[in-house]
Formats: C-alpha cells, structure tokens, sequence
C-alpha cells in the first residue's frame, strides 16, 4: 500500500510532466514571435529534465542524476546563446 | 517517508504542468515569461527534495547529490530570462512598438 501510492504518484507525475511538455510543443510550433520559441524551449528542456529526474526515482538508479545535470547544463547554454542571438544578431562577437 | 516524496514529487510535477499551461494561455510574450519560472524554481525544487527524500529511505544513508541541479537552476533560470526579456524589449523598441502598449489595457 505505502510502495503502491508511491509508484502511483510518480506515473502521474510522469503523465503530468508529458503533458507540460506537449504544451510546451505547442507554443514551440505556433508562438508568434522567435522570443515565444525561445520561451517555449526553455520550458520544453526543463520539463525534460524533470522528467528524467522522475525516470531515475521510478528506475531506483542515480545514473539518470548525471543525464539531468547534463540537459541543465547545456539548455542552460542553448537559451543563453539564443537570447543574445535575439539581441545582438551575433552569439560571439 | 516514501508517502511524503511522492506527494512532493506529485506537486512539483503539477507546478510545472500550471508552468506549461500559463506559457499556453496567456496573452503577451511579457505576460508569457512568468509562469514557467515557477516550474523551473519551485517544480524543480519539490521534485528535487522528493527525490532527495526516496533515495535517502532507499539507501538508508544521506543522499544529496540532487542539490547539484537545484543550484544550478536556481543561477542559470534569472540569468537567461533577464538576457531573454531584453532581447524581447531590443527588438521591440527595434521595430518601432512599444512593448508596454503592446499589452491589454490593464492597471497594475
């Protein structure tokens, strides 16, 4: 029972972050302006990593640990480089 | 102790979805930019200390590497959306659009 409302909330969990990442695709695919996508890819990566951090709960293994830090790390410098894309038409001036 | 990891597992995933979802409906890019930064801070952080909490119960020892990525969140999410919003507010002002007008005639 206690192992069972566990695993229950991690499949929602699961289900829930999907979802936010399917919204997330949508403003991706429709958003009006390039700072929308930027916006919406932000947010796509980090319910990504969310869902693997999740993955890694329901799998009981800390490797999926390092696969989050790694997606953190480099969507971290993927919005960065976009944003100052948008601002200055350059990444490295 | 595993009932309060899944239910701080559960709540993170819900901030995140109401992230997603206010990045869905909300009208103007500068309205847009708030909700997911409640995914990226409080989401992250629930989920974070939830599974901090289960694989501490699993190993039966202090496990605390995930503070990692809490920390790394919680510096880079500021940085790119303030780099973010000015690029937004750059071409705005570039193309000849205010972007305060821009919004729905609110007070606030």
């Amino acid at each position: 029972m206690n192992a069972g409302f566990f695993a229950g909330a991690v499949i929602a969990a699961q289900v829930l972050l999907g979802l936010a990442m399917l919204l997330g695709v949508y403003r991706l695919l429709q958003g009006p302006r390039a700072q929308d996508r930027v916006l919406a890819l932000d947010t796509l990566y980090v319910n990504a990593m969310l869902l693997v951090l999740t993955f890694g709960i329901r799998s009981g293994t800390t490797l999926y640990f390092e696969a989050a830090l790694i997606i953190g790390m480099l969507g971290f410098v993927s919005t960065a480089a976009l944003a100052k894309f948008l601002l200055r038409g350059e990444v490295i001036e | 102790m595993t009932y309060l990891a899944g239910a701080l597992i559960l709540s993170g995933a819900l901030l995140a979805f109401a992230g997603s979802l206010g990045l869905l409906r909300l009208k103007t890019f500068y309205e847009r930019i708030h909700p997911p930064t409640m995914g990226t801070t409080l989401g992250t952080g629930l989920i974070l200390i939830g599974s901090m909490l289960y694989f501490s119960a699993l190993e039966s020892r202090p496990v605390l590497h995930e503070i990692l990525i809490g920390v790394f969140m919680t510096l880079s999410t500021p940085v790119t959306y303030m780099l973010l919003v000015r690029a937004a507010l750059h071409r705005d002002s570039a193309e000849g659009r205010d972007p305060l007008r821009s919004q729905p005639a609110k007070d606030g």
